[in-house]
């Protein structure tokens, strides 16, 4: 089931509409879980354990145990919410925005520079 | 009746608390972007104000999807941060105004604006780190505040112009508070960028410097465009400019630039800063 309303295409991204949240909120719920420090911990000891007790998918599960963030996002994951999973792994928005665009992290760090000449 | 004094706008990336618990402010990464700051503190000494009202988007500290306002109001003695989940130090509490709180509570719901108000609220870097900024080496800010909450998140979002209005609406119900209190507004969040895909680390100078000399004189210049035109121009963070256009329509009558400030990247953002006096 999806809208029936026509979607703006923007390459590249992905808008967090209806569709993602329904998509997402189990992957999203255990990111959430990841305000507190115990759950963290819980989640490291046991990582698909953790998933399991949230009922993630099959393919969330595969996504998050390869933190994999273009999956996570086609998954259903909100961009705030990754961010919180990502922390756990201690990565930082250069690490996720390199991985996302396949590039090094000193290249994307440089694209990011380089936008703000001119 | 309160006065609102002016309003500042600037971004809310979570890194920052990390540089200011580090201080690195004068480091050559971060100085560009706190050297921004002294003019709009001495500006603030100048004026004085009491009270922040502090306009920002919640990043899941607060509020899950499970329940997602578009507009929401705190009306809380006082607002405790906390763990977000990212490492970044959590910050003592930040006292409300529960006067100011509820009657921009009666007077938004009486202009239909049907916002949700909160007794209880956690507040995060999107309201704390502009505090710190504008404010910074105290043990605790000196304002009192209210936080106004809008989504950024959860899509759909409302419309530039209905966030515009929502300003107004806010700026009048403060101008109709009973009380001396001398009110400063604060939009946070912004400018462009894109944490998320392949397109991550979009970001649009050109977009983010029109926007911000049109937001002085001819505010609804933006709302000519719709929020998907937003993410495609600004990036799918970079729609937090919403939260920057409620700040500036709640400033009454003309309005004249105190200083400005913008610079790329912090983190994967275009960092900007404006402090805007109200006549």
């Amino acid at each position: 089931m999806s809208t029936t309303r026509q979607k703006r295409v923007i390459p590249g991204t992905t808008i967090f509409d209806g569709d993602q949240a329904r998509k997402g909120y189990a992957l999203n719920k255990m990111c959430f879980s990841f305000n507190s420090a115990d759950n963290r911990a819980e989640f490291l000891k046991d990582k698909e354990g953790y998933c399991a007790k949230f009922h993630l998918t099959p393919e969330q599960t595969e996504a998050v145990l390869s933190l994999n963030v273009l999956k996570m996002i086609a998954a259903g994951g909100n961009a705030y919410f990754l961010a919180k999973l990502g922390g756990i792994f201690g990565l930082d928005m250069q690490d996720i925005g390199a991985q996302q665009t396949g590039m090094t992290k000193e290249a994307f760090k440089a694209k990011l520079v380089e936008a703000g000449k001119n | 009746m309160a006065k609102i004094v002016g309003g500042i706008n600037v971004t809310h990336v979570p890194y920052i608390g990390r540089a200011i618990a580090n201080n690195l402010q004068q480091d050559e990464y971060w100085k560009p972007f706190f050297d921004g700051f002294p003019p709009i503190h001495d500006w603030l000494a100048k004026v004085k104000p009491d009270v922040a009202v502090v306009i920002y988007n919640d990043h899941g500290l607060n509020f899950f999807l499970d329940k997602m306002p578009t507009f929401s109001v705190g009306a809380a003695p006082e607002y405790q941060n906390a763990d977000e989940g990212w490492g970044i130090p959590t910050l003592p509490p930040y006292k409300g105004d529960l006067d100011l709180s509820w009657h921009m509570i009666e007077s938004l719901i009486e202009a239909e604006f049907d916002i949700t108000t909160c007794q209880e609220m956690l507040v995060d870097h999107a309201f704390t780190l502009p505090l710190e900024l504008l404010w910074p080496n105290q043990k605790q800010c000196p304002m009192r505040t209210v936080p106004v909450c809008v989504n950024t998140v959860q899509f759909p979002l409302p419309t530039a112009a209905r966030c515009f209005n929502f300003g107004r609406a806010i700026g009048k119900a403060i101008e109709s508070w009973e009380s001396d209190a001398r009110v400063v507004v604060i939009g946070t969040g912004g400018l462009s960028h894109q944490l998320d895909g392949q397109r991550a680390g979009f970001i649009n100078k050109e977009f983010d410097l029109m926007f911000m000399e049109k937001l002085v004189n001819d505010p609804l210049w933006v709302t000519r465009y719709s929020v998907p035109d937003l993410v495609e121009l600004t990036g799918t963070q970079g729609v937090e400019l919403l939260n920057w256009l409620t700040m500036r329509g709640t400033l009454p009558g003309d309005v004249s630039l105190i200083h400005s400030n913008y610079h790329i990247p912090i983190s994967n953002t275009a960092a900007g800063l404006m402090a805007m006096a109200a006549e």
